[in-house]
């Protein structure tokens, strides 16, 4: 047969018609999608009766109630708790994502210890009687006194136990790494004789001056914060926001009022000038309960009239003059301190000269004001008994002591006591008032040929992270003989461990829990496991009632507990029942009425004493930390949701951004988006700019919580002498059709690990002469195109 | 012609107070969270970055200190498309029948298993809303034991967006006809996991047609303009594209109602006629 032209298109056209109008197209294209869709490795999870169950978040001091959504008892989602005093059913990304930490790839299997380069599988009891063995050791020695341990906090029967562990061994070296709340409490022992904690009454103020807080970053209760910022428009209550930078706090503010870095206190101190001045103060309260007010107004309207605050702080003195006169007329005004999330102690005299607007205004323990809330110890421990070693190493001072001297003027005290919270972990309670600081810990140490440290145990917190001068902490760790750690994951400072004893995550394990993070209500809860343990990992408070028991002698004798259960359950009496039915204790949301005195001496003895690190001539930029709610920046790292939501100008690959103005820019010869390197007297980073109109010109930000180590360094064998490979406690129940392991060997995050730079390794501490803790809020630094 | 709606039982929307929303971030991880979304080791190029609801962040250009900043949380806005007779933008483009326009909810649909990855939608959406899988999710060892059996996790190849928690809806509307109340379902009873996370309070979610509901009563939307808000401080991203979606903005500065659209010179506040003669402000 003979194609022509004519037959070939007809055939064509028709074959074409054909296909079209027949199903196969359609056929085809169903066929390819189902074929490229049933892999076996896309989960299936598994259907089943859905249940809540309610517990308190513990990832941050904030103490959030929260929901957990569980399918077949298996938890799937966090949501935040309706009707809870601190959040009523309001929850922060870092809570969403708490179920991420459960499987964080980061996280401690089984107990540890370092052999060279490799890291071994040891079973609970042999890790324990190492740890013990070199105790007992020094105990022997007559070398007690040694042996430190750094905590996150002080608060809580957890707390409690560690503390009580180090001073039965006979050391008074217990550290809590120290935020503004302790400045606040020192602030309030000072100035009105109080031994208090410093509670703010937000959602109920009608007008607050926020001197550089994160409000709504991550200060204080974050999402207790959400809930007063976002009722501001229905209360008619205004919020001024001090800060060198448009951060999401000044842009959510009425008033933003972009003061020079480092001049906070002296705005503060101005607008106190201006409402004395103008007598827009309370006088009545001020001459009542007020101990020498007059010397503090002549103080202030000497040193601090609003034209010449006007000259340091770069705000307008019309300006200063306009909020003192609104501050003073709001029905309760309200001044807050402590810098980005107050993760640091922070100046004593800056948080004094903004408490003096308070005092001015005599809001104190009243609606919507400033309140001083009685510590709370809830908890009774049986006292502790130290045989005869121990008695006379704990006579001995802490290697990270410090003394704090504030020349108080007119009263004429020369050396101010602090109080160091007492939590009754320990036991002595000769009222020991003896302040140390973390950071003077590792100074000490890394200044001393030997380090007067031998053993170093770790608990809640991440020290080579989270202070000041990181590079020099992970100095100081490395220097010390013999460190534990009882984090759940490989962070920054196991990693420099000897030993690990793993913990559970704060889902996997029951705790008492007491609000915190200056919010204007007592709420004390018990926070339940909601979480079958993972791996093979312990309770810390069962790790170190058995680190006791090893440790045989007096120190097991202070713990006669067998289980952590058993103790809490004897140590918290009565509110153990209570909070097992009921989840929390909430007092009434009342102003606390104790009378109350306040002390101007200190305020008219105002300086300011925290000069910034560094020679204004070889550093002519000021560098400063940026805290966002969507990075953690203290011992935990962000989960993968977190690190997910970080915007690409803040961190771009692995690359940290740095925000600096246009016009510094230009200065410096570099454009956004180029690679620089930004040198101080501490550390040198390369990073990349992102240029930023908010931000003031001189000042470079750089976000914190990035810079994280990716994990384990080395290999990691178990206990049949393989290398470590996959899961290797929970069994996967969620795949029908079969997981498969993603084994990476090693205990690495790569999540958040390896990106961007530790603001902590450019910045280092500033040892502030009136508390003696770290204030330092920035640093000077130069910045120049890489 | 007026646009009109039909009188369609539910119409389902969103009002986002952007002078409330504090950028923290809580409804993107909400989301995250409740849809099973999957992430990677690297999420910094936002165009492979899978969020179904995302945080933009824009600023009014000005220098120091006249800056400002205001943050947009940006879902899928499920748009009703011109006259709001269900012709969303990528409704009309999708090949394959995976996407379509819910007539009885407004909710814009995406069957993954039916997807197969042309990615067509993608570039009819003028917001940006759809994500492509370009690669298999992976979860670290463990992780997949917190995954959701109430939304399929997606596999390779296949786009994915806001389904306005669509699973939801189902589940009230079981426990309704359970409950004999037949399709009557409450306010409180569908909420979409970013309206219950927001600290804020900044998003609230409800149905359009019903007067009762907030979201109604703060936009006001115009049924003969195809819900146009009424509120002259609420406003709907890329308006005059007659996309009609169904997330409305709130916002008290000028300047963030003005970046909702692209005006030109002298444009701004001026009734704009468009060429089939319907006009907008």
């Amino acid at each position: 047969m003979k194609i022509d032209r004519r037959s070939f298109l007809g055939l064509g056209l028709g074959a074409a018609a054909g296909v079209t109008l027949s199903p196969m197209p359609w056929k085809l294209t169903d066929d390819s999608s189902i074929w490229s869709q049933n892999w076996p490795w896309t989960p299936v999870p598994i259907d089943g009766e859905v249940t809540f169950d309610d517990t308190v978040c513990t990832l941050c001091p904030g103490n959030c109630g929260i929901s957990v959504k569980k399918v077949n008892g298996r938890a799937i989602k966090i949501e935040g708790k309706k009707g809870y005093p601190v959040n009523d059913g309001g929850i922060c990304l870092h809570g969403i994502s708490g179920l991420q930490y459960l499987y964080d790839p980061s996280r401690v299997r089984f107990p540890m210890v370092k052999n060279g380069d490799t890291w071994k599988q040891v079973s609970w009891d042999e890790a324990a009687s190492l740890v013990a063995g070199k105790i007992k050791e020094l105990k022997d020695k007559g070398m007690a006194d040694s042996v430190a341990c750094v905590a996150g906090s002080d608060k809580g029967s957890i707390a409690g136990l560690y503390k009580r562990f180090i001073t039965s061994v006979g050391s008074q070296n217990f550290y809590t790494v120290d935020t503004m709340e302790k400045t606040w409490e020192m602030l309030i022992e000072r100035v009105h004789g109080l031994n208090a904690s410093a509670a703010f009454d937000l959602a109920k103020s009608d007008y607050i001056i926020s001197f550089g807080t994160g409000f709504i970053e991550g200060w204080g209760s974050p999402v207790n914060n959400f809930l007063a910022n976002s009722s501001r428009k229905e209360r008619h209550a205004k919020l001024v926001q001090v800060e060198y930078r448009l951060s999401n706090t000044a842009a959510s503010a009425d008033i933003w009022l972009p003061a020079k870095p480092g001049t906070e206190a002296s705005l503060a101190l101005g607008i106190c000038s201006a409402m004395i001045s103008a007598n827009l103060y309370n006088a009545a309260f001020a001459q009542s309960a007020g101990k020498d007010f007059e010397a503090f107004a002549k103080f202030v309207n000497e040193k601090y009239d609003p034209e010449l605050v006007s000259r340091t702080t770069g705000v307008d003195a019309a300006k200063i003059k306009a909020v003192a006169a609104e501050f003073a007329k709001a029905k309760s005004p309200l001044a807050i301190a402590g810098r980005g999330k107050g993760e640091s102690a922070g100046s004593l005299m800056e948080f004094a000269a903004v408490h003096a607007l308070n005092c001015l205004t005599g809001n104190i323990n009243k609606e919507g004001g400033f309140w001083t809330i009685e510590q709370q110890d809830s908890l009774t421990w049986p006292s502790v008994v130290m045989d005869d070693s121990a008695t006379k190493s704990y006579a001995k001072p802490p290697v990270g002591a410090v003394t704090s001297v504030i020349d108080s003027g007119a009263s004429g005290a020369g050396i101010f006591s602090a109080v160091v919270s007492a939590v009754s972990g320990g036991a002595t309670d000769s009222g020991q008032k003896v302040l140390s600081s973390v950071s003077k810990l590792f100074e000490v140490i890394n200044a001393s040929e030997k380090s007067p440290v031998e053993l170093l145990m770790v608990y809640n917190s991440n020290p080579c992270f989270t202070l000041r001068n990181a590079k020099v902490v992970k100095d100081a760790v490395n220097k010390i003989p013999f460190v534990v750690s009882f984090s759940p994951y490989m962070d920054d400072t196991a990693q420099l461990a000897d030993v690990i004893l793993p913990t559970h995550t704060s889902l996997e394990m029951t705790q008492d829990v007491y609000s915190g993070a200056c919010i204007a209500q007592n709420v004390i809860a018990l926070s339940k496991s909601v979480a079958v343990p993972v791996y093979d990992t312990k309770h810390p408070g069962d790790a170190i009632i058995s680190l006791a028991k090893a440790t045989e002698g007096s120190v097991a004798s202070n713990f006669t507990w067998k289980t952590y259960s058993e103790c809490l359950e004897s140590i918290m009496g009565d509110n153990f029942a209570t909070l097992s039915e009921e989840g929390y204790i909430a007092s009434e949301l009342a102003p606390p009425v104790t009378p109350l005195s306040v002390d101007f001496s200190l305020f008219a003895a105002f300086k300011d004493s925290i000069s910034l690190e560094g020679d204004a001539k070889s550093y002519p930029l000021t560098l400063v930390p940026i805290d966002t709610i969507r990075l953690a920046s203290s011992t935990l790292a962000s989960p993968p949701f977190a690190v997910k939501t970080v915007e690409d100008t803040v961190l771009f690959e692995k690359d940290t951004l740095v925000e600096i103005n246009p016009e510094t820019a230009d200065k410096v010869g570099v454009d956004d988006g180029d690679y620089a390197v930004i040198t101080t007297s501490v550390g040198e980073a390369k990073v990349r700019i992102h240029l930023f109109d908010g931000i003031m010109p001189g000042i470079i930000a750089i976000p914190e919580g990035l810079g994280h180590s990716t994990g384990a360094k080395g290999e990691i064998i178990t206990k049949d002498g393989s290398p470590m490979a996959g899961i290797t406690g929970a069994t996967s129940i969620i795949t029908q059709t079969g997981g498969v392991s993603k084994n990476r060997g090693q205990l690495e995050n790569l999540y958040i690990g390896g990106k961007g730079v530790n603001v902590n390794e450019l910045i280092g501490p500033v040892m502030d002469p009136a508390s003696g803790l770290d204030a330092a809020w920035g640093i000077r630094a130069r910045i120049s195109r890489a | 012609m007026t646009q009109d709606n039909h009188g369609k039982k539910y119409k389902f929307g969103m009002v986002i107070d952007l002078d409330k929303c504090t950028g923290c971030g809580s409804c993107m991880v909400a989301c995250m969270s409740e849809n099973n979304v999957p992430f990677k080791e690297d999420e910094t190029n936002k165009k492979d970055s899978i969020t179904w609801m995302r945080v933009f962040k824009l600023t009014n250009g000005k220098p120091f200190p006249e800056t400002d900043i205001c943050y947009m949380p940006r879902p899928c806005m499920h748009c009703g498309g011109k006259g709001d007779h269900g012709h969303s933008p990528c409704v009309s483009v999708c090949p394959a029948t995976a996407t379509d326009y819910g007539h009885d909810t407004g909710i814009v649909s995406q069957i993954y298993t039916r997807c197969f990855g042309c990615r067509y939608c993608m570039g009819a959406c003028p917001y940006h809303a759809r994500y492509f899988n370009w690669w298999d999710p992976k979860w670290p060892d463990g992780m997949e034991e917190y995954l959701s059996p109430n939304v399929s996790p997606r596999m390779r190849g296949v786009v994915e967006k806001c389904s306005f928690c669509y699973h939801r809806y189902q589940a009230a509307r079981d426990k309704a006809y359970h409950e004999e109340r037949r399709d009557e379902i409450e306010e409180s009873e569908y909420q979409t996991a970013c309206t219950q996370a927001c600290p804020a309070g900044a998003i609230t979610f409800g149905d359009l047609n019903n007067p009762d509901h907030e979201v109604c009563k703060f936009v006001n939307p115009d049924p003969h303009q195809c819900g146009k808000p009424r509120n002259p401080k609420a406003f709907r991203l890329l308006e005059r594209l007659q996309t009609n979606p169904k997330v409305y903005y709130i916002s008290e500065r000028e300047w963030v109602r003005k970046a909702g659209d692209n005006y030109r010179d002298g444009e701004w506040g001026k009734e704009i006629h468009s060429s089939d003669g319907n006009s907008h402000k």
